[in-house]
């Protein structure tokens, strides 16, 4: 049953996108052939046209809009690229190949496209992202993989050469790398009832030591740092469509709290887009008051950790009375503390005492 | 025991002759050349005939490029056909220091009749051979003169004398004699100088034969000349007192108010009279001594004339002769100006004038103080009208545009005429023109062609006022950047060219002129200006369709492969809306 919804969501994901693509060149042929200058009207994307939208709570873009128009010189180049970056998409997706950045930088030249510098061809990207409302990574552009996951979740592969071809996520006992065929899998099978996202490598493994996805019947996700978007749409994914609830665990500092709130409530840099947030996902710690509670060894916050809590203070997103309350703490003790810092209890007392006692916390 | 001696001004010369030019072989020769060119053109212009210049030089003794370096002795041979010389005048004009046609007030080449005669004094010196003239003015007979110059006693000296009969009706003058000199050296200048004067004489044809034969050409582009100029008679502003004491020697007028008005320019009845009283020169009739019918010519002059009505109203003559009858003034000047408060100074002094009541003295029996006196009252008088511009003959716009499209072929040309304009009293009138591209070689700095009265200034451009002014402008106001192939031309046409030294080369910083340069440069820049940004606009335009034709198609490409269509979208039409920018430009 679960295995059918999200194979229509995929494949569903996979047409919209054609689809689309084929329509935006569709409107251009026209335009040039009705013996007009071909144009695109986009959202801004300016920082006095990004939003942040309590009802969707993310951030959006605002009702400005720009026309990008090949009338205008200055325009035409990137109008130009902008049309490549399209034609080089449906192509990626009909092909069901995968690319990267720096891939779609190179193939440009190919096309006599040439890119300045990889900041223009990504800028380029980030344009179409905005004129079709798709991520890259609908259009088969992925970053360099570094996430992964660890549970009781079996996907389906849709990638050519495994299409049907089933995998449990607890095969690999490193886990399983958060790919582009991971990513445009269709979840077959869940036996996992919450998702749990760390911040670190080192707890990932030793959760999976002490077998955390069992205990607790969770499926593991490492963000490796901050959450690559091909991660934090598939958490959205697990969310939306399997209904798990998600909880974040993450250093205590003013960073690894951001960490969950991008995977909570995206990034500016994203407003074009939708569904790489998990609105309903649970920050779970290290907080503030965890290293009170627990007297956990600690670091003094620098001066940056200060000045980055003194503008999260002022971030619209971080309105919530969990996150003042821990903004104040953290300014307070003036201290932060990694995650790894429990293991002076014992390496296996956040596992034993720490997560339990959060996660029943968080249920409430 | 110190002796004193006179020496004539031939010998003058003779020790002096650096101060004309003559300092070297090299500078010797190009300044030969040039003076006897700048004659025979001279010669031309006043019969207002299109110039026709042969000049040849040759080496003697049959030595042909033995040296390349070195001096040696050559022969000049300069032939024209200009006005002629008159028979009787052909002995003093080649033989005799500062005998000239040009020692008038009126715009020529050469100024003192002194670089022709020293030339071949040059050559005397420096060969001891004579010199050969032929000349006619037209008549049946040509003229053939072989002499040479008496230095101590600047007279020519006659060694032989031929007439011939002139059935072809030839019209002109032949020079030929020989001076050492080092032409290989002089050679780039003397090209140079026949260059420009070819651009800036584009209606006379020059030939020239250089030593080893080569032949070049300087074609005339147009048979239109400027119109000759005339003669005129000194500018208070401009006269010294040698100058007023000769003109005093030569009047024949009885007093000072006609002698203002007769020997200088644009000088009138009441400038003179206004003149005259502010320098201290008039006396009025003194009325104690005044006779009735003096009083009654007064009283006549207001009735007989209009303006004297207007002025002193119908009820003056009670009024005169009321003032007279109180009066202990001895000047009638006094009482009229006490009686009228509201009339000026100048129209009482025009009606005493009228009614012979003004005394001016005889300028034959100024003391010298007074003739002093007189100079420099001139000079601080400022009510003169400045000289008109009669006198000059500027080559005219056209006439410049023609003489450099010839020399230069330029992609652009920009030229302007100034108004007349005067320093010290002496007229002047600036020419500038800036041309761009062609032949007009790429430099660093700008290239300059300077000239005065039609005569290339080729020695000392650094110290020229023109380039002065050229340095101060901020060029890149007007779109010039370094290394563009650009060239401005300066022309100065004046009765007294301000020039530094004898040897014409340069021209002094007087405020006027230079004021006059900087707007000419300007008003002929600003046109550059445009010129260029226009030129900019164009290759912005062809840029910019290179531009959409990269990338239309590619648009075109992609969203046909995008929408699924087997064929392309016309996008012809696109492409000829944006070239339409490009065929504007044009």
């Amino acid at each position: 049953m679960i295995r059918k919804e999200t194979e229509i969501s995929v494949k569903n994901k996979k047409e919209d996108v054609l689809k689309d693509l084929k329509e935006f060149g569709g409107t251009l042929y026209d335009q040039m052939d009705n013996g007009s200058f071909p144009w695109v009207e986009m959202p801004s994307r300016s920082t006095e046209n990004i939003f942040y939208s309590p009802d969707v709570r993310q951030y959006v873009l605002g009702e400005k809009s720009v026309k990008r128009t090949s009338r205008n010189i200055r325009h035409l180049k990137p109008f130009t690229q902008m049309v490549w970056a399209g034609f080089f998409a449906s192509e990626l997706v009909k092909n069901r190949k995968t690319s990267t950045l720096r891939d779609v930088y190179y193939s440009a030249q190919a096309y006599e496209m040439t890119f300045k510098d990889q900041p223009e061809s990504n800028n380029i990207l980030t344009d179409l992202e905005t004129a079709t409302g798709f991520a890259r990574e609908d259009f088969n552009v992925f970053p360099e993989e570094r996430s992964a996951l660890f549970g009781d979740l079996t996907i389906e592969y849709t990638v050519p050469g495994y299409e049907g071809k089933q995998l449990n996520m607890t095969s690999h006992p490193d886990g399983v790398m958060i790919g582009p065929s991971v990513v445009s899998s269709v979840f077959a099978k869940a036996g996992c009832d919450k998702v749990i996202a760390i911040e670190k490598g080192g707890l990932f493994t030793r959760f999976i030591e002490e077998r955390v996805h069992e205990k607790f019947n969770a499926l593991l996700v490492l963000t490796a740092g901050q959450a690559p978007r091909a991660t934090r749409h598939f958490l959205n994914r697990l969310n939306r469509e399997l209904d798990l609830p998600v909880y974040i665990f993450t250093d205590g500092d003013p960073w690894g709290m951001h960490i969950a709130m991008v995977i909570i409530s995206g990034s500016a840099n994203a407003a074009h887009l939708r569904g790489l947030t998990t609105p309903d996902a649970k920050w779970g710690g290290v907080y503030a008051t965890d290293i009170v509670d627990y007297k956990l060894p600690t670091d003094p916050l620098t001066d940056v950790d200060i000045k980055r809590l003194h503008e999260l203070e002022k971030d619209p997103r971080y309105t919530g009375e969990l996150w003042k309350r821990e903004i104040k703490t953290f300014l307070k003790i003036k201290k932060k503390a990694e995650q790894e810092a429990f293991s002076r209890y014992g390496l296996t007392y956040i596992v034993d005492e720490y997560l339990p006692a959060k996660l029943e916390e968080m249920a409430d | 025991m110190v002796t004193f001696q006179e020496i004539s001004p031939a010998d003058f010369f003779y020790r002096n002759r650096d101060i004309a030019g003559f300092t070297n072989p090299s500078r010797a020769i190009f300044v030969s050349v040039r003076e006897l060119v700048e004659n025979s053109l001279d010669s031309a212009d006043q019969m207002s005939v299109p110039p026709e210049v042969y000049v040849r030089l040759t080496e003697e003794n049959g030595i042909t490029t033995s040296n390349e370096s070195g001096n040696g002795v050559y022969t000049l041979k300069i032939m024209d056909n200009g006005s002629g010389i008159a028979a009787r005048h052909i002995p003093s004009a080649f033989g005799q220091v500062l005998f000239g046609s040009n020692y008038k007030l009126k715009q020529a080449r050469g100024t003192f009749g002194l670089g022709g005669t020293m030339a071949i004094l040059y050559g005397q010196i420096t060969t001891h051979k004579p010199v050969l003239i032929r000349s006619s003015t037209g008549g049946s007979k040509v003229y053939e003169y072989k002499m040479m110059i008496d230095i101590q006693r600047n007279r020519p000296l006659i060694l032989d004398r031929k007439t011939r009969r002139n059935s072809e009706k030839w019209r002109g003058t032949i020079v030929e004699y020989s001076l050492e000199g080092d032409y290989y050296r002089a050679m780039s200048k003397i090209l140079e100088y026949l260059k420009q004067t070819a651009l800036v004489t584009p209606y006379a044809d020059i030939r020239f034969v250089d030593p080893k034969g080569r032949l070049y050409m300087f074609t005339r582009a147009t048979t239109k000349m400027p119109p000759p100029p005339t003669e005129t008679l000194a500018h208070p502003y401009g006269v010294d007192v040698e100058t007023l004491q000769r003109l005093i020697r030569i009047t024949n007028t009885r007093n000072l108010l006609d002698f203002m008005q007769k020997h200088f320019h644009r000088v009138g009845k009441g400038t003179s009279l206004s003149f005259l009283d502010f320098a201290g020169f008039v006396r009025t009739a003194n009325p104690q001594t005044m006779k009735p019918e003096d009083v009654e010519r007064l009283v006549e002059s207001i009735k007989k004339f209009k303006k004297f009505r207007h002025f002193f109203g119908k009820s003056s003559e009670g009024i005169i002769k009321e003032a007279l009858k109180k009066t202990k003034s001895q000047k009638i000047l006094e009482i009229m100006e006490k009686a009228f408060p509201d009339v000026e100074r100048t129209i009482i002094l025009r009606l005493l004038s009228s009614a012979s009541l003004v005394r001016t003295k005889n300028p034959k029996k100024l003391r010298p103080d007074e003739i002093v006196r007189l100079v420099r009252m001139m000079k601080r008088f400022d009510s003169f009208l400045p000289p008109d511009a009669s006198c000059l003959s500027p080559l005219g716009e056209d006439l410049l545009k023609t003489g450099i499209l010839k020399e230069l072929k330029p992609e652009f040309i920009a030229v302007s005429q100034r108004k007349p304009s005067t320093y010290a009293g002496h007229p002047f009138i600036i020419e500038t023109a800036i041309a761009y591209g062609g032949e007009i070689p790429k430099k660093d700095d700008i290239t300059v062609y300077r000239f005065a009265n039609k005569i290339p200034l080729l020695y000392d451009e650094a110290s020229d006022v023109s380039v002065r002014v050229i340095r101060g402008i901020n060029w890149r106001r007007y779109k010039v950047a370094s290394g563009m192939p650009l060239a401005i031309l300066i022309h100065l046409c004046s009765t007294k060219v301000p020039y530094k030294t004898v040897g014409k080369e340069f021209i002094a910083d007087r405020p006027e002129v230079k004021a006059e340069i900087l707007n000419g440069i300007r008003e002929v820049a600003r046109r550059l200006q445009m010129f260029l940004a226009k030129r900019e606009h164009v290759a912005k335009e062809k840029k910019r369709l290179t531009v959409f034709s990269k990338y239309l198609p590619k648009i075109a490409r992609f969203s046909t492969d995008l929408a699924g269509k087997s064929e392309m979208p016309n996008i012809e039409l696109l492409l000829k809306s944006v070239s339409k920018y490009d065929s504007e430009g044009n």
